[in-house]
């Protein structure tokens, strides 16, 4: 059943219109308790473990589909794994995310293993969101793994958010990408308190003309941890770009490494990283229009993480 | 009305200004000139509270506000176009409307003020105030954003500072009809015939200090021949 911490959850993570999406897959607490398909999309579970397969017809057009998971219940360790099949020239709009309510003294876990097979010219905008909240001292870990395959001519864009309270997380990326094929990622991260979040991409340019844009942005507040490793591989004539972007304040700390290996004469790949607090004069200029010192700041890492 | 009295700024031990003594009447508009390093910009910046003086006092409609800090200044109605716009990540110009605006706006409203500066509202408003807009259009921009204030003092620190001459001419225009709307201060640092043309009073400062003051008829031939100024040839 779904009660009042699952809503406001599903508020958090912008995924209330649910009903309204041609097909879902609501997993709350461990379980998959609301289920909707449509005559283009297909979720059937898994049987050997926990989890759901998502099959996207040849085609379809504009589909649209949200797969929230929400925890509400101390010390649940839930482990999903959800592979999409996405057909031939089909378009379409994936929503995950989750969300963990914990009040107690146990530690709430969800790792959500998720794996996507895009065919020739398939297009795919997926994104992720990741919020954590309650009041007990029992951790909210987070650790998602996302593997992209992508044949000839396919694209995805990816955006990932995690805004507060995540107290631990480790985000994997994977892709390989053929012939034509593009991936874009956009993370954004804000961690506070003591929370710790690693990101680790790696991603394998194999077709000719294949490309990716990683955009990293984050802000790491109070004693908060971040670590953010990208790799990536050319193998072939490709283009790559790779930007980490992110402010400290208080005593947040960042590490980046950056990692691009060209094994083709013809890669061209690109990293750039940045780290720092947030410009004096960016403050000063909002502050001349009227704001307090507290209210640019703000002003500023919401734009940043917009 | 603004009023500085002795006014001076020490940094690494040098004088920058000096007992510098001014008044600034309403519906007027100046034009601070002089060379570079005279302290124009610590000037202007010492009115904002961007920079604080070492000592002397900064009246503003009878009320010392020498120890309020820029926010204060700001909601008081002072405004300051800077030399360098600060350029943001992932704000837009709509952002930044609005906040000068300080309330809930739409893009009609976000369109009126680049209007002004002659920038095609709707190419501009969800631009990101970054590096892919050119120096000319940040310009505009940091120009729109102070005249979004609707400021008692306005003051614009070299505004035709690395812009080309295309924006030049209709910066230009903006400060004319500046000059004939706003029934505030207005205080422009130039170095330009042009806009020191359009100024009802003309301030020159040298080594830190105000060397004169006076109408441009008065002012002009000064500036000229001591080529304090430059013009810009656009016909």
């Amino acid at each position: 059943m779904m009660n009042k911490i699952a809503d406001k959850l599903l508020s958090v993570l912008e995924q209330s219109n649910y009903e309204e999406a041609d097909a879902y897959n609501i997993r709350v607490d461990g379980i998959s308790i609301k289920r909707k398909v449509s005559p283009y999309i297909e979720i059937e579970s898994k049987t050997d473990k926990n989890g759901i397969n998502v099959y996207i017809k040849d085609d379809t057009k504009f589909g649209i589909v949200h797969i929230p998971v929400l925890l509400s219940k101390s010390g649940l360790k839930d482990v999903v794994y959800n592979d999409f099949y996405i057909g031939k020239n089909a378009n379409v709009i994936i929503l995950a995310g989750c969300g963990i309510h914990n009040d107690l003294h146990s530690d709430s876990e969800h790792d959500g293993i998720h794996r996507f097979f895009l065919s020739e010219n398939a297009t795919v905008k997926y994104t992720e969101k990741h919020y954590g909240e309650g009041s007990g001292n029992g951790k909210r870990i987070l650790n998602p793994t996302t593997e992209i395959y992508m044949k000839k001519g396919s694209s995805m864009n990816m955006v990932t958010t995690q805004i507060k309270g995540v107290d631990d997380t480790f985000r994997k990326t994977v892709a390989e990408l053929d012939q034509n094929a593009t991936l874009v990622i956009n993370e954004k991260i804000l961690t506070n308190n003591a929370n710790i979040a690693k990101t680790e991409f790696n991603i394998e340019l194999n077709g000719e003309d294949s490309s990716t844009h990683v955009v990293s942005r984050s802000v790491a507040t109070d004693s908060s941890y971040q670590e953010f490793i990208s790799k990536v591989t050319g193998n072939t004539k490709c283009y790559a770009r790779v930007e980490c972007d992110a402010i400290l304040k208080d005593n947040g700390n960042v590490l980046a490494i950056p990692e691009i290996y060209a094994k083709s004469v013809d890669a061209n790949l690109i990293h750039e990283a940045s780290i720092g607090k947030i410009a004096g004069e960016q403050l000063l200029k909002l502050m001349s229009l009227g704001m307090s010192e507290k209210e640019a700041e703000e002003a500023i890492i919401k734009g940043f993480l917009k | 009305m603004i009023e500085l009295k002795n006014i001076s700024f020490i940094k690494d031990n040098k004088k920058i200004l000096d007992n510098i003594n001014l008044k600034l009447d309403d519906t007027k508009f100046y034009a601070l000139t002089g060379p570079n390093g005279s302290g124009k910009s610590t000037l202007a910046k010492i009115i904002m509270g961007l920079i604080t003086p070492t000592s002397g006092s900064i009246i503003y409609n009878g009320k010392d506000i020498t120890h309020k800090n820029i926010t204060d200044r700001a909601n008081m109605g002072i405004a300051f176009a800077f030399q360098q716009p600060v350029k943001f990540k992932g704000i837009t110009v709509f952002d930044l409307l609005k906040f000068a605006i300080n309330k809930d706006i739409n893009r009609m409203d976000a369109c009126k003020y680049l209007a002004k500066v002659g920038l095609c509202a709707k190419d501009y408003v969800e631009r990101v105030i970054d590096n892919s807009l050119s120096g000319g259009e940040l310009k505009r921009i940091e120009i729109a954003s102070v005249l979004a204030r609707n400021p008692q003092v306005a003051i614009f620190d070299e505004p035709e500072a690395g812009i080309d001459l295309w924006s030049f001419k209709s910066l230009n225009n903006i400060f004319k009809e500046l000059e004939k709307t706003n029934n505030g201060v207005t205080l422009v640092i130039t170095h330009q015939e042009r806009i020191l043309d359009i100024a009802d009073e003309i301030i020159l400062l040298e080594n830190g200090t105000i060397k004169k003051i006076g109408s441009k008829m008065e002012m002009l031939p000064l500036i000229v021949t001591n080529e304090y100024c430059g013009v810009i040839d656009d016909e």
